[in-house]
């Protein structure tokens, strides 16, 4: 493969494109699935054929907007259709070259007008498992360059010139990650996409893999040239079955190109990537664990150092990145670290992607650029929480992170902003609460999932979740007193200083970042016995009352 | 090394042969006992003392490093599981949408508690740790078929169309 056949084969798709008048693309991410839009893209096929129409019907990836599901794309009109039924096949298919069905439009402007797609700008608008699809979209351009043109300093120049930062939450600069590892001394070196989406509430990696998972592989292509690994991991969770199977074909297509394998592009360059699957553990999105984990043996965390890039996988040098992060790589390549480094804020560039959910009117993914503020997020992307209720709370990096008040809605979305008031950047979760949600049964739900995720190694962290726990259930249900608060704050501090991995050293933080803002609920709690949302189920009022 | 002969099949059931496939494909490598647990619980739904046995045998992995991978993760069941399985999403999201009442609901239904099935053997009730589908929250998962935006009478329908089976 070289530049030249790239051209060609983006020429041949651009072709077999423009002998259609219209296409017409159907969102089949899971969340359009699950509304059954695979019987909807054959029924809108059907209608074409049927009705004569010069139209091509397409399967894309995730297009964001889940609330609305099935999504429906009609180019290059751009007429985004929502709610989409098989019944409505036919009357799409008649309104092709005339007035677009006006019941069906969808004309939410200001959800995607905010938006910067980078990381999604194929996401909706190519078919996940054609390769060509995706090389007709400047596809591998970015690989190519950086195996002819540049050396593999070079590309970690660019890289660290961008000032990305690890997507998977922690926010170490990749650039500096990817030089350590080039450093290392050794003969094998291993290059590992980390995608154990673990926070419950997150959903970004999943459809990144299934709306375009050549670009997270050409990444990792990038990657593996400028550290010099010859064997690559995608570790996945294995409750995303759909993710799986695009990688696979992804994988096999990527093969038949000659883009992975040995002699990659013509070169003396050879690597091959291989799928492990997870088997449900929140820990093994920490990396010895997940390391652990492809070893197969059970995931649990190792102190560090040494660090996995001088010891990780079968004790070689390992590079391991979250899938977002792979997936910035081939735009910087391809239009240099300066460009990406001019979007942004001042230490965090680049977009982020958040999976929007939970209490709000446009539930699902959404691409905006570093240092935009929460608010925009949530009022305007997210069109603001529904039922006329009123917002309470939201939550950011799920049960490592916090819940971040409204008065504090104007902070700009970056890194250090949001570890500075008690939350972290995580993944990209980003969940709504209204004032039905009740704080304290918030940091009981997430004690919950950290007591039965910890993996049991460290003392601190086992034995200290699960007695936060008591208390956060003593406190939700009325029978506990302020002693129980203050030593529940002592526990946090313990937890959180002396647990060995991520997972135990954030798993205070719901209760942190909920007594800092929302303390008043605590005490209502533990004082008057009752719960201002009305959410947990007071055993004190009941005893009394019957 | 020496060439290590694998133990013989269990049985001549022909999903073993299925499990062995993976496990060659892997070169009989010690790594491969997650990817092999896999395989076995896709094939016959869950893991049982002699799979996980002749797994450990067929890889040479200590019987413990194989029951204590088998147990550690969630993912994997040691107990068979009933005709139809009901998955409630307990992601964050679905938290939010309160998913906690359709658990409840499931168990009074069915009379039993989550992670558990019923005494008939037909119908499983388990809960998952976020699907992914959380724009569509709540979820459930009737026979791994993803329904979004449930409802208790929904979910208490699906139910009872097993039921009457």
């Amino acid at each position: 493969m070289n530049s030249e056949e790239l051209e060609q084969i983006a020429e041949s798709v651009h072709r077999e494109n423009a002998k259609f008048d219209h296409e017409i693309n159907v969102c089949m991410g899971t969340g359009c699935l699950s509304q059954h839009s695979d019987k909807l893209k054959d029924a809108l096929s059907q209608a074409v054929a049927g009705q004569g129409k010069s139209c091509f019907v397409r399967r894309t990836g995730c297009m964001g907007l889940c609330a609305a599901g099935p999504l429906v794309l009609v180019d290059p009109e751009e007429t985004l259709y929502q709610h989409v039924k098989a019944e409505n096949a036919a009357t799409i298919a008649a309104s092709l070259g005339g007035e677009p069905v006006k019941d069906l439009k969808c004309s939410l402007r200001e959800h995607f007008d905010q938006q910067v797609h980078i990381v999604l700008e194929n996401s909706g608008h190519i078919d996940p498992e054609k390769i060509d699809d995706y090389i007709a979209r400047d596809g591998y351009k970015a690989l190519v360059k950086a195996l002819t043109e540049m050396t593999p300093a070079e590309v970690i120049q660019q890289i660290t010139e961008s000032g990305l930062r690890g997507r998977g939450g922690g926010g170490y600069p990749t650039g500096l990650k990817w030089s350590t590892v080039a450093k290392a001394v050794g003969d094998l070196k291993y290059v590992i996409c980390n995608g154990d989406e673990g926070d419950p509430g997150a959903f970004m990696d999943r459809s990144v893999l299934e709306s375009d998972p050549q670009r997270v592989l050409e990444g990792m292509i990038v990657a593996a040239y400028a550290v010099g690994a010859s064997k690559g991991y995608v570790y996945v969770r294995a409750e995303y079955p759909l993710a799986v199977s695009r990688l696979t074909t992804g994988l096999r297509e990527a093969r038949r190109r000659g883009l992975l394998g040995n002699g990659i592009c013509n070169t003396s360059f050879n690597f091959d990537v291989e799928i492990r699957l997870g088997a449900g553990a929140f820990v093994c999105g920490e990396e010895t664990a997940l390391i652990a984990s492809i070893e197969g043996k059970r995931g649990t965390p190792k102190p560090r150092p040494p660090y996995p890039a001088s010891s990780g996988l079968w004790g070689r040098p390992t590079l391991i990145n979250n899938v977002e992060t792979f997936a910035n790589i081939a735009p910087i390549i391809r239009k240099g670290g300066k460009w990406f480094a001019s979007i942004g804020s001042e230490r965090s560039k680049g977009t982020k992607v958040f999976a929007l959910t939970g209490k709000i009117a446009n539930t699902g993914l959404v691409e905006v650029p570093m240092g935009i503020k929460l608010r925009e997020i949530i009022e305007v992307i997210g069109g603001g929480v529904p039922g006329g209720h009123k917002f309470k709370a939201v939550q950011t990096g799920g049960p490592s992170g916090g819940c971040i008040p409204e008065h504090l809605l104007d902070i700009g979305v970056s890194y250090d902003a949001l570890l500075k008031i008690g939350s972290i950047m995580g993944s990209g979760g980003m969940i709504v609460m209204d004032d039905t949600s009740c704080m304290v049964n918030v940091a009981l739900y997430f004690m919950e999932f950290c007591m039965t995720e910890s993996c049991g190694k460290c003392i601190p962290c086992r034995a200290g979740t699960a007695q936060m726990h008591t208390l956060l259930t003593r406190i939700s249900n009325g029978t506990g007193t302020m002693d129980d608060l203050d030593l529940l704050e002592q526990l946090c501090s313990t937890v959180k200083e002396a647990s060995l991995c991520g997972l135990g050293q954030t798993a205070p933080n719901p209760v942190l970042s909920t007594l800092k803002y929302f303390r008043h609920e605590y005490i209502e709690h533990i004082v008057h016995k009752r719960c201002p949302a009305g959410a947990c189920a007071m055993k004190f009022a009941e005893e009394v009352t019957a | 090394m020496p060439a290590i002969t694998p133990p013989p099949l269990p049985s001549d059931d022909k999903r073993w042969k299925i499990v062995n496939g993976t496990m060659r494909k892997n070169g009989f490598a010690r790594h491969a006992l997650i990817e092999t647990l896999h395989t076995v619980q896709s094939s016959f739904g869950y893991l049982d003392d002699n799979a996980i046995r002749f797994v450990a045998r067929s890889l040479r992995v200590p019987l413990s490093q194989a029951y204590g991978v088998a147990t550690f993760y969630h993912y994997f069941s040691l107990k068979p599981p009933g005709r139809h399985t009901m998955t409630i999403c307990t992601g964050t999201a679905c938290y939010i949408k309160g998913n906690d009442k359709l658990v409840a609901q499931a168990e009074k239904r069915l009379g039993i508690a989550q992670g558990q099935t019923t005494k008939d053997g037909l119908i499983s009730l388990t809960t998952a740790r976020c699907v992914g589908a959380c724009g569509r929250a709540p979820v459930v998962l009737c026979d791994g078929e993803l329904n979004g935006q449930m409802t208790g009478d929904q979910m208490v329908a699906q139910l009872e169309r097993w039921s009457a089976e």
